[in-house]
Parts: C-alpha cells; structure tokens; sequence
C-alpha cells in the first residue's frame, strides 16, 4: 500500500477514532459533547474529500472548465451540519438541565448520586 | 386531486402540526390541536392503505423532480404495515392519555410538548415512506432529536441523564448510519433505494461496500436496541413521561428495524447474507438478546423497566428471525415486528394507567389492582398473553410461525431455545398479573378509581385488533408473506 495515499481519509479516520474516544472515555459530560462534534466533523470532512476531483472546480457551468468536483456530498453535508448544530444545542441545553438538578456535570458523581435515592 | 399527494401529505400533516402547536398556548387547545393533526394522519395512513391494496405500490416524486435524482417516497404493503402502526398508536395514546399528559407535563410546557410529540411521528413516518437513504437519515434525526427532548420531559431528575445518555449513544449510531451512506455513494453514485439495489450487485464484493455494510447494520442496530449497544433504551423507557414510553415502545425502534429490512435486505439483498457469516452473527445477538434480557427483566424492581428489558427481548426474537435469511424467517419478522408494536403499546398504556391513579409503577403497587382497575389489569393481562404467545393472540402466530422458520433451517435446538424465553416472559410477566389478581390491597392503601373511559377505550381498540388478527391470522400473515416476498424479490 501506498502511504500515505489518499491521506484525507487518515485524517477522518484519526479524528473520528479521537472524538469516539473522548466520548468513550471522558466523564466530563460537556467535553463528551466536544468529542461528538470532533467524530460528527470527522464525517463532514470525510464526505467533502471524497467528493473533491483533484484539479476539479466548483461545478458551474462555463466552457473554460470541464473538470468538476461533485456538487451532491457537499450539499448533504450542510444538511449533516444543521442536524449536528441542532444535536450539540440541544445535548447543551440538557446539560443545562442536569447542572442545575444534580448541581454536577461529572458521569461519576451523577451515578452516585442516582444510586442515592 | 388530493388522493395523488397523499404520501407527501402523510408526512407534512404532523410536521405542521410541530410549528402550529409551538405558537399555541394552553393546555387544552394544544391538546386537542395535536390529536386533530394526528387522527387525521392516521386517516391518511388508511387511504395509503386501500390505494396500495388495489393499484399496487405507489411511487411519488418530491417536487415532480423524477427519481433516481429526485427524492422519492415509496409506499408499498411493507410501509403501509408501518404507516398504520406508528398513526394508529400515535392516535391511540394522544386519545387515550390526554389526562395522564395533564397530570406528568407542566401546563406552561404543554404545547411544545405536542410540538414535540407531532415532529417525533412526523419523522418516523418520513423514516418510513422515503426511498432515499439521505433523506432517511434527516427523518431519523428529526425523529431522535424529539425524542431526546421528550424523554428529558419526565418528572424524575434522572430522565435528564437518561435523555443525554440517549442522545450521545443515538448521535453516534446516527453518524455510523451516515458513514455508511457515504461509502454507498461512494462506489455507486446514487441515493435512490431502488437505484442503489440495481448498482451494489455489481460492486458487491469490494471490501467497501462491506464496510458500508458493517457501519449501516451497527448505526441502526443502536437505533433499534440491538442487545449489545442497547444501553440508552431501559433507562429512556423507565424515566419518559408514561405516554412517551408507550408511543416510543409501539413504534421507534420497530421503525428502526423496518429501516433495517429495507437497506440490509432491500438494498444489499439476501444474499449478503447467506455468503457470509453475517447471519450466524444476527442469529447469535439475537438469541443473546432473548435470553440475557429475559433474565434482567426478570430481577426489575419496577414495572417500566421491566418491559423495557422485555422489548429487547423481542427485538432479540426479530434479529433471530431476520437472521434466519429465509422467506419464512422474513415473514415471521415482519409479523413479529407488528404485534410486538400493538402488544407493547397496550401494555405501557396499561402503566400509563397505573401511573396515573397511583403516582408510580413499582412491582409491589400492582397488589390487587385488578378489583381497583379491572378493565385496565384485563388489557393488561391479555397483552401480557399475547407476549408469552398464548393462542388466540396475534403473539400466538408470530411466535409460530418464528418456530416453523426456525425448525426449517437450523433444527431441533433453536427452536428449544425460542421455546425456553418464552417461558422466561412467563416468569417476568406472571409476577405482575398475579399480583393484580391474586392479591389483595395493602391495607390502608388509598381508595382508587378505574382508569378514565378513554385510555380504557384505546387500550381495548389495541387489545381488540390484536385479538382479531390473531383470530383471523390468514390475514395478517398473507399480508406479511407478500410483504416478504417483494423485499426479497427486489433482488433478482
């Protein structure tokens, strides 16, 4: 195999292993939500990169260029960024929520408290 | 004519409905606003019905742009199946559960509660009718996101950690879902379900289909609650307001495993399956699932929780089923799919009852209910017949018909084992209903009342369609064996 070849698809690969990580492993509840933006990013630039042709322009319709990189993955991706945007406010807002009800935002501490009443 | 935009309209009905009732205030109005949009889904969802039955499957294209470019809604005997179930339950518990919803849900957050409630059945009907895998994924995230939400609406200060809890684990599942997608397109250049069908056989074999294959199966296997990664679902289903719970365990994840079908089966086809060792894998986490969580339903303290792990079970008995990668395994997964829908409905209803009269749902509060509520302990017991899969019962042909598949291809000792959870749902179920009527009401316990005349209405509707279609099981199971048939034939 050839290294680093298409080395976009490493640098997806290595910051989706990385948010997963964080999510797994972190019990901080706010930078769990950091680490699943890093791994829903992951996916955005996966998608753009596979979508650019090398030399490729936007696709717009003109005769001095006949190269194009593909419209479609980067037009779903705006759609994937609205519904990250839309996970992080609302993963936000409900840590919020759990602040101000266990007045903590540590996993750990949370279960222990749960395990409480 | 309108009859020609139905399937557009299934879809916008309730996701109007959302931004409507978000404006609304009062409790009342909302409530009644909400149950409008939804009936009048559920109408739609029926005239979906009788236009599939006689003209056959129907094909709309979003903004007259033609597939395979444009987004096109596909609705066939296997959606409508789902169109009616996720309409019919959604009527059921808004009809049913007004009071319940006004004792659980703060009248200032009312409306934005039907909102929620509206946009969550306005995305598992779009999860349902779309044929194309992106736009499904907008659907999946519309629908998961008012879930969060709602389930972070319980009165328990743990429903917030149980929400979030929900929310990283279906996020990732979702974005695992997307990944798949992405490689799909990668080596087809397509969205379009039935287009994608056509094009994967040639590519078939490269090793990034398979990878696509793998990230699909494991996203929506989270969605669904696949024994393994299904950590996020007893805790949702135990702290969600009650009427959440019994619309979630209706229908959420048996969409979720209706998506599972259409793309593992629709797209990939059958033969994914047999050539590899995947099935042997679906069949082992699915005899996982019957048994381990069969066991853990067993030790719950509270009822709630109790059928959560009790769902799992029975999503367990529908990969086993899946796995079987037979024409009889698919027809007794999509059975099972359906009366597990109506069954667990009817028994959440049933809690949302008790919870309503008594503030909680733990083991011990059943003591005796059956002479305080007779007409809610007897849908509960008839639905808790069915799980078991006692003749008479839809529970009785899907579990036969799961025997028969089984006995076919793998023999004498699946089918021991398909026998054995059965039993084990006997041992957590029979607890509760022996409690109801066997014993009696602690004394000095308050006096309480029957559940109020509409919940015991739409919980006996979904008793009384589960006794019909169990009677008149030719029905269903032809329905089901059709159903089948196309999902498998769509690959020649």
């Amino acid at each position: 195999m050839e290294f680093p070849g298409l080395y976009n698809y490493w640098i997806a690969m290595v910051l989706m292993m990385m948010g997963l990580y964080i999510v797994i492993t972190d019990p901080n509840m706010v930078k769990k939500i950091v680490g699943l933006s890093i791994f829903q990013v992951s996916v955005f630039v996966f998608y753009i990169s596979m979508a650019k042709v090398r030399g490729g322009t936007a696709p717009i319709l003109d005769d001095r260029f006949t190269v194009y990189s593909n419209p479609l993955p980067h037009v779903l991706i705006l759609t994937a960024i609205v519904v990250g945007i839309a996970t992080t406010a609302l993963a936000l807002a409900l840590l919020v929520r759990i602040q101000a009800a266990f007045g903590t935002v540590d996993e750990e501490a949370i279960k222990a408290l749960e395990r409480e009443t | 004519m309108i009859s020609t935009h139905l399937p557009i309209l299934q879809v916008l009905v309730p996701l109007l409905a959302a931004p409507v009732l978000a404006l609304l205030r009062g409790r009342t109005l909302s409530y009644l606003v909400a149950t409008g949009f939804v009936v009048v889904a559920f109408l739609i969802a029926i005239g979906l019905t009788i236009q599939v039955v006689h003209t056959g499957a129907v094909s709309y294209a979003i903004g007259n742009w033609a597939p395979p470019l444009g987004i096109e809604y596909r609705i066939d005997e296997l959606t409508v199946i789902m169109l009616l179930m996720v309409t019919g339950i959604a009527s059921a518990v808004l009809i049913g559960g007004g009071q319940s919803i006004a004792v659980e849900i703060p009248e200032r957050r009312a409306p934005l509660f039907f909102a929620l409630f509206c946009l969550n059945v306005a995305g598992l009907i779009g999860m349902t009718v779309t044929g194309d895998v992106f736009n499904l994924f907008v659907f999946l995230e519309i629908s998961s996101l008012s879930t969060y939400a709602l389930v972070a609406m319980g009165r328990d200060r743990r429903a917030l950690t149980a929400a979030y809890q929900y929310l990283v684990i279906g996020t990732v599942g979702a974005t695992f879902y997307v990944i798949g997608v992405g490689l799909l397109y990668m080596m087809t250049g397509t969205l379009n379900m039935a287009d994608l069908t056509a094009r994967v056989s040639g590519v078939e074999s490269t090793l990034t289909i398979k990878t696509a294959l793998a990230f699909l199966f494991i996203g929506l296997g989270v969605k669904l609650g696949m024994m393994p990664v299904h950590f996020w679902l007893p805790n949702a289903y135990a702290q969600a307001p009650s009427t959440v719970s019994a619309f979630l365990a209706g229908t959420a994840t048996k969409v979720a495993v209706y998506v599972m079908l259409r793309i593992v089966f629709g797209i990939f086809g059958i033969g994914i399956f047999t050539s590899s060792y995947l099935a042997d894998v679906v069949i082992a986490l699915g005899i996982f699932a019957m048994v381990a969580a069969s066991v853990s339903a067993i030790f719950q303290s509270d009822a709630k929780r109790l059928l959560a792990y009790s769902s799992l079970a029975q999503i367990g008995y529908i990969l086993f089923a899946l796995g079987l990668a037979t024409e009889a395994g698919l027809t007794a997964a999509i059975l099972h799919l359906f009366n597990h829908g109506l069954m667990k409905a009817t028994l959440f209803l049933a809690l949302t009852a008790v919870a309503l009269r008594l503030g909680r749902t733990r083991l011990e509060d059943f003591d005796g209910l059956a002479q305080a509520m007779p007409a809610t302990m007897l849908a509960f017991a008839v639905a808790a017949l069915s799980l078991v899969g006692v003749p008479l019962t839809i529970g009785f042909v899907s579990k036969w018909y799961l025997l028969a598949a089984a006995f076919d291809r793998d023999g004498v000792l699946v089918a021991a084992v398909i026998l054995g959870s059965s039993l084990l749902a006997l041992l957590y179920l029979w607890p509760l209903v022996e409690r109801a009527y066997f014993r009696k009401r602690p004394a000095g316990a308050p006096e309480i009342e029957e559940a109020p005349l509409a919940l015991i209405l739409a919980m006996w509707a979904l008793v009384a369609v589960n006794v019909f279609l169990g009677v008149n099981s030719q029905f269903t199971v032809n329905l089901a064996a059709n159903a089948a048939r196309h999902l498998i034939g769509a690959v020649p």
